[in-house]
């Protein structure tokens, strides 16, 4: 009760710190000064039509490219922490831990039923269509809303919807770890290549700015967004590998 | 103040008093997310602006007039940022949640004490 009142007092407390700022908000007539800029200026300096990607990618790449690390240490934390724990279980210890957990849920642990037909047929349906979209979006970032982060999480989709139809489906780690390293590593050397032959880190100059408006246009934008909607892709995909593939292993080692 | 902030502000405090109320671990990590959710649009709606459109510059748009015409880019951006940043917060928070079941069977989260003083 006591402990309630407490929590009521507390929500009450952040509303009344919030609701200043609430009232400060109204809505602007005119753009900031920063916004300006990007919007005079973005369209003939990097040749993007998409002003958030132009930001994203460019302006404040530097973020991005911390945003992709933040990303991949959280992808890295769930493969650490769902790892198989033969290793860190003491002998003893191990029977009582697997078997709590296998009581939880044995008939689906032991026997994975299979897709019904309709989910079958329908993944199999959309799977290529979800891939080819998902690069569509990664690859049009700088000319549509849209762009790697948005794109890398349709082809991640994709992925679930095969290992959600296919009980039989195992992730190529080596393929899945190749492409997102590969990724990543362009990426930063993209950067680097900016600092040489143009302004700085992350510049999209390095590249002819082409033709506003078209697919291949606003210099290495396109390329970036490509390589960073491959990384997002993969890390996802790893993730949702990673928590099906504790089921699996569950199962392998009875 | 427009709607949307106001249902972002409204949001963050449902998401808070769900966190400090509920027990059930899942339940507190879906309490973050609708904060999540709360923040980002009340950073959304900070950056529009009334009767414009879409900081992309086509055929809706001209090249030489845009900053008379579209809404904050900047915004949008730090959204982007930040719900690929709460995705991974989240996804990472789950596998948390999984571990502790794994270590206790038991989601309440008044079964763990080492942090309660």
């Amino acid at each position: 009760m006591i402990k309630k009142f407490f929590t009521i007092i507390t929500v009450l407390l952040f509303a009344l710190m919030v609701l200043p700022l609430l009232r400060q908000i109204v809505p602007f007539e005119e753009l900031a000064p920063v916004a300006v800029a990007y919007a005079e200026q973005g369209p003939d300096q990097l040749g993007a039509a998409n002003l958030v990607t132009s930001v994203i990618v460019t302006y404040r790449g530097l973020d991005t490219l911390g945003e992709v690390t933040v990303l991949f240490i959280a992808t890295a934390g769930v493969g650490f922490l769902l790892r198989r724990d033969e290793e860190d279980q003491l002998p003893g210890e191990k029977n009582t831990g697997e078997s709590t957990f296998e009581t939880a849920g044995e008939s689906a642990l032991h026997s994975p039923r299979e897709a019904s037909e309709l989910l079958g047929s329908g993944s199999m349906l959309l799977f290529p269509l979800l891939m080819l979209f998902g690069v569509y979006i990664f690859m049009h970032g700088h000319l549509t809303p849209g762009g790697g982060f948005q794109g890398g999480v349709v082809i991640a989709s994709s992925m679930l919807l095969l290992m959600l139809a296919r009980v039989s489906f195992h992730l190529n780690h080596l393929i899945i770890s190749l492409v997102e390293s590969l990724s990543g590593f362009f990426y930063v050397a993209i950067g680097v290549l900016g600092l040489v032959l143009a302004a700085g880190f992350l510049d999209n100059r390095i590249l002819p700015l082409g033709e506003f408006g078209t697919l291949f246009s606003a210099g290495a934008i396109p390329i970036i967004y490509s390589l960073v909607g491959l990384k997002v892709g993969t890390e996802l995909t790893n993730v949702l590998g990673t928590m099906r593939l504790t089921r699996a292993q569950q199962e392998e080692d009875v | 103040m427009s709607l949307v902030s106001f249902i972002g502000f409204a949001l963050i405090l449902v998401g808070l008093w769900g966190m400090l109320t509920r027990k059930n671990i899942i339940r507190i990590i879906i309490g973050f997310s609708i904060i999540d959710t709360g923040i980002h649009l009340v950073m959304v709606s900070i950056g529009y602006l009334p009767g414009r459109t879409a900081p992309i510059i086509n055929s809706a748009v001209d090249k030489a007039q845009a900053a008379s015409q579209i809404v904050d880019p900047i915004p949008s951006a730090l959204v982007l940022t930040a719900i690929v940043i709460g995705l991974a917060i989240t996804a990472l928070m789950l596998t948390y949640a999984v571990r502790m079941y794994r270590e206790r069977t038991s989601l309440n989260i008044d079964d763990y004490k080492e942090l309660k003083w």
